[in-house]
């Protein structure tokens, strides 16, 4: 009777001649690392539920090259972008969410000196839009009903692209308590990974970055920690775990939050 | 006799002046040993900038107590070079408060404002120096502070206050004298604040009085000279720098990290996509990213050179605050420091720029770079919008791009890009294997 969740490629509606309304870039984090998966699942659900006009690359995305610009290496990020490039421009997109905001920092603002130019969009953003809009209507009597939830600003969401209020609104929308870090917003803390520090050791300190963080988190009390980031959360679970807290606070990405809540 | 110290006067205002204007020169020749960039676009949105964030002094008050007093130094400053005017005129012309009948109760009112923020200078000049050796605020104490830096501010701190001090003083003498009928000197309305340091004058005779008087007054005018001398040896020159480094604001998404286009055209000619610049290869490709200072844009220099080294970036990043090598403000400060030894070189009839020595290895370590995480809180916390990690990022480029100088691990990630077009060592054709699992869930 009921029908399975679809996850059409760009080539396959090529195939039928068909365009959809918007690209999910997915990312090598929502591509291959294992707790990502989930977030990538979540949020392929919600656009089947809501009836999205979507497709993703598949085999045919590459890394956005963003590790590989911020580590020094200018020439492998621009074969990897002039790469990508080309194949969303074959296929004519016009419009990418995505659930990383380093793809959606890179897509969005450095793609277009490359000659590509695309409404590039992340997907707290998305996410908002379809629950302002009435698609996605949350019971918000779910597992997050009335909990603490404090959410960590992504560096490149918010300082670097200025968004702020879309995550926020979405967790508001879970009938949850936001709670906020003392350094938040403007004045978030990093997770620790960015400027490709995600793939290296960190140089030698005192304290690791995502302890710092998690601390912070932990001391607003908040039994669920929100992030919008695949790096932040691998760095704010390790953090949870470093604290021995991973028995009774959680790290979920907002795209999870809002399936659990649709029971999906 | 007479005439004396109206021509030491001119004299001292035309040394001042031309001190002033070979420094001036000394440090625009070093901000342009930077490389040139054209950033002059949307210069509504630049005048806006400067009038909010320099002027109107918009991101010091993300902390209120230093901006607040902060605020009283800067109008202080403003205001009362208002009434410097009046001295320059008063010691060319040799004239005594050559305003003062012209404006009868309004220049008693000026005075008695000024006198106000003279009190307010000098109480936040009290205060920021209790913060730095009293309560010793951590971002003052960081390693790059120690010896000149830390001297640097307390001249300052020191020399305002006593600036301060003879205005009051000049101001409260001036008066008995005024009111004891000496020659030349104009009875004004009440002074408050000068009339509160009148009991320490009161019992002098009218020749101590008249040398005090004479002394601040020159003291002061002299001491603004040379103070404004001072400044452009100081990292004080944020007081003017603001302006022209707020109006060349990076007004982009900071995420943004702007092109190399001299890659794109190899990356194009590699991928066999024609361009423009292909058929008409440029006469000359200079380094690939930032070594020296000649290799960043004179906006980088101009940025160093407006960094009063408060210290906000380095306390908001996350990587000095967990124990790494890392300062954005030392990065600003090692800027400024390197382009001072090149310019002062070049002067000297020396080697300037090839000196053997660079920014990048004699100033920057590798560590401090490495250890930045990009996240823009340094950005974000500059009062005066400088950007540390412009030149990190640049720096980067070099050590990859030049040196093949960065981490292995970071070699690793860039041989996973390479060959598996992900930064993690999986297979590409595995790279969909993610919605096997969906597509076998019912919706």
């Amino acid at each position: 009777m009921s029908e399975n969740y679809k996850v059409p490629t760009m080539a396959e509606m090529a195939g039928k001649g068909e365009t959809p309304e918007v690209l999910f870039w997915v990312g090598c984090a929502g591509s291959f690392d294992e707790r990502y998966k989930a977030v990538t699942q979540a949020f392929v659900k919600i656009l089947n539920k809501v009836g999205v006009s979507f497709a993703v690359l598949g085999p045919e995305e590459a890394c956005t090259g963003d590790p590989a610009r911020r580590a020094g290496n200018e020439f492998l990020f621009q074969m990897q972008a002039v790469a990508n490039i080309q194949v969303m421009n074959g296929y004519e997109v016009k419009k990418v969410v995505t659930a990383c905001p380093h793809c959606f920092n890179t897509i969005k603002n450095e793609y277009p000196a490359l000659g590509g130019n695309y409404e590039v969009i992340h997907h707290s953003q998305f996410l908002q839009q379809l629950i302002n809009e009435g698609k996605v209507t949350l019971k918000g009597g779910g597992e997050f009903k009335g909990k603490k939830i404090t959410f960590h600003d992504s560096c490149y969401l918010g300082r670097a692209n200025n968004v702020y209020e879309a995550p926020r609104e979405v967790i508001k929308a879970l009938d949850v308590e936001l709670v906020e870090m003392k350094r938040c917003k403007t004045k978030g803390l990093c997770c620790g990974a960015g400027g490709a520090q995600m793939f290296k050791e960190p140089e030698p300190g005192k304290k690791d970055i995502n302890v710092e963080r998690t601390e912070e988190a932990l001391a607003t009390g908040a039994t669920t920690i929100a992030v919008g980031c695949p790096f932040c959360l691998t760095m704010m679970t390790d953090g949870v775990k470093n604290k021995e807290r991973e028995a009774d606070v959680k790290v979920y990405d907002l795209a999870e939050m809002i399936a659990k809540d649709m029971g999906i | 006799m007479s005439f004396l110290p109206q021509l030491a006067f001119v004299l001292i205002l035309g040394v001042a002046g031309y001190i002033l204007s070979k420094r001036i020169k000394f440090l625009r020749r070093n901000i342009f040993l930077g490389k040139a960039e054209t950033r002059n676009d949307h210069t509504d949105d630049r005048w806006k900038t400067m009038a909010l964030v320099a002027f109107g002094q918009q991101k010091m008050f993300k902390r209120i107590i230093p901006a607040l007093l902060h605020l009283l130094i800067y109008v202080g400053f403003v205001v009362i070079n208002l009434e410097v005017l009046e001295f320059i005129l008063d010691g060319i012309l040799g004239t005594h408060r050559l305003f003062a009948p012209f404006l009868g109760g309004v220049y008693t009112a000026a005075m008695n404002m000024f006198e106000f923020l003279a009190v307010a200078v000098l109480f936040s000049c009290v205060v920021f120096l209790t913060r730095r050796y009293v309560t010793k605020v951590e971002r003052f104490q960081k390693p790059e502070m120690k010896g000149w830096p830390a001297l640097d501010a307390t001249l300052i701190l020191v020399i305002e206050i006593i600036l301060m001090i003879a205005v009051l003083t000049m101001n409260a003498t001036d008066q008995i004298l005024a009111e004891r009928g000496a020659d030349h000197y104009l009875a004004l309305g009440p002074l408050f604040f000068s009339g509160l340091i009148r009991p320490l004058f009161e019992g002098m005779s009218l020749e101590a009085l008249h040398f005090i008087e004479r002394f601040a007054w020159w003291f002061h005018i002299v001491g603004i000279l040379a103070f404004a001398v001072y400044v452009t040896y100081s990292k004080h020159l944020h007081i003017f720098l603001a302006f022209p480094n707020t109006w060349y604001s990076n007004l982009k998404p900071k995420g943004e990290m702007v092109n190399m286009p001299e890659v794109t055209n190899e990356v194009n000619m590699m991928l066999g996509i024609p361009t423009e610049a292909a058929s008409n290869p440029s006469a000359e490709i200079g380094r690939f990213g930032a070594k020296d200072i000649n290799d960043l844009s004179w906006i980088n220099v101009m940025n160093a050179y407006s960094c009063t080294e408060c210290g906000r970036c380095t306390s908001e990043c996350p990587a000095n605050l967990t124990g790494k090598k890392l300062s954005p403000r030392k990065i600003m400060m090692d800027v400024r420091d390197r382009a001072e030894e090149v310019g002062k070189s070049i002067d000297a009839g020396g080697p300037g720029l090839e000196d053997g020595k660079s920014l990048l290895g004699d100033y920057i370590t590798k560590e401090e770079l490495n250890a930045c995480t990009s996240c823009n809180a340094c950005v974000e916390a500059c009062p005066v919008n400088i950007d540390p990690l412009s030149i990190i990022l640049q720096m980067r480029r070099y050590v990859a791009m030049e040196e093949s100088g960065t981490p292995a691990q970071w070699n690793a990630m860039f041989q996973n890009m390479e060959t598996s077009f992900s930064p993690w060592k999986f297979s590409p054709s595995d790279r969909f294997n993610w919605a096997e699992k969906v597509k076998e869930e019912e919706m």
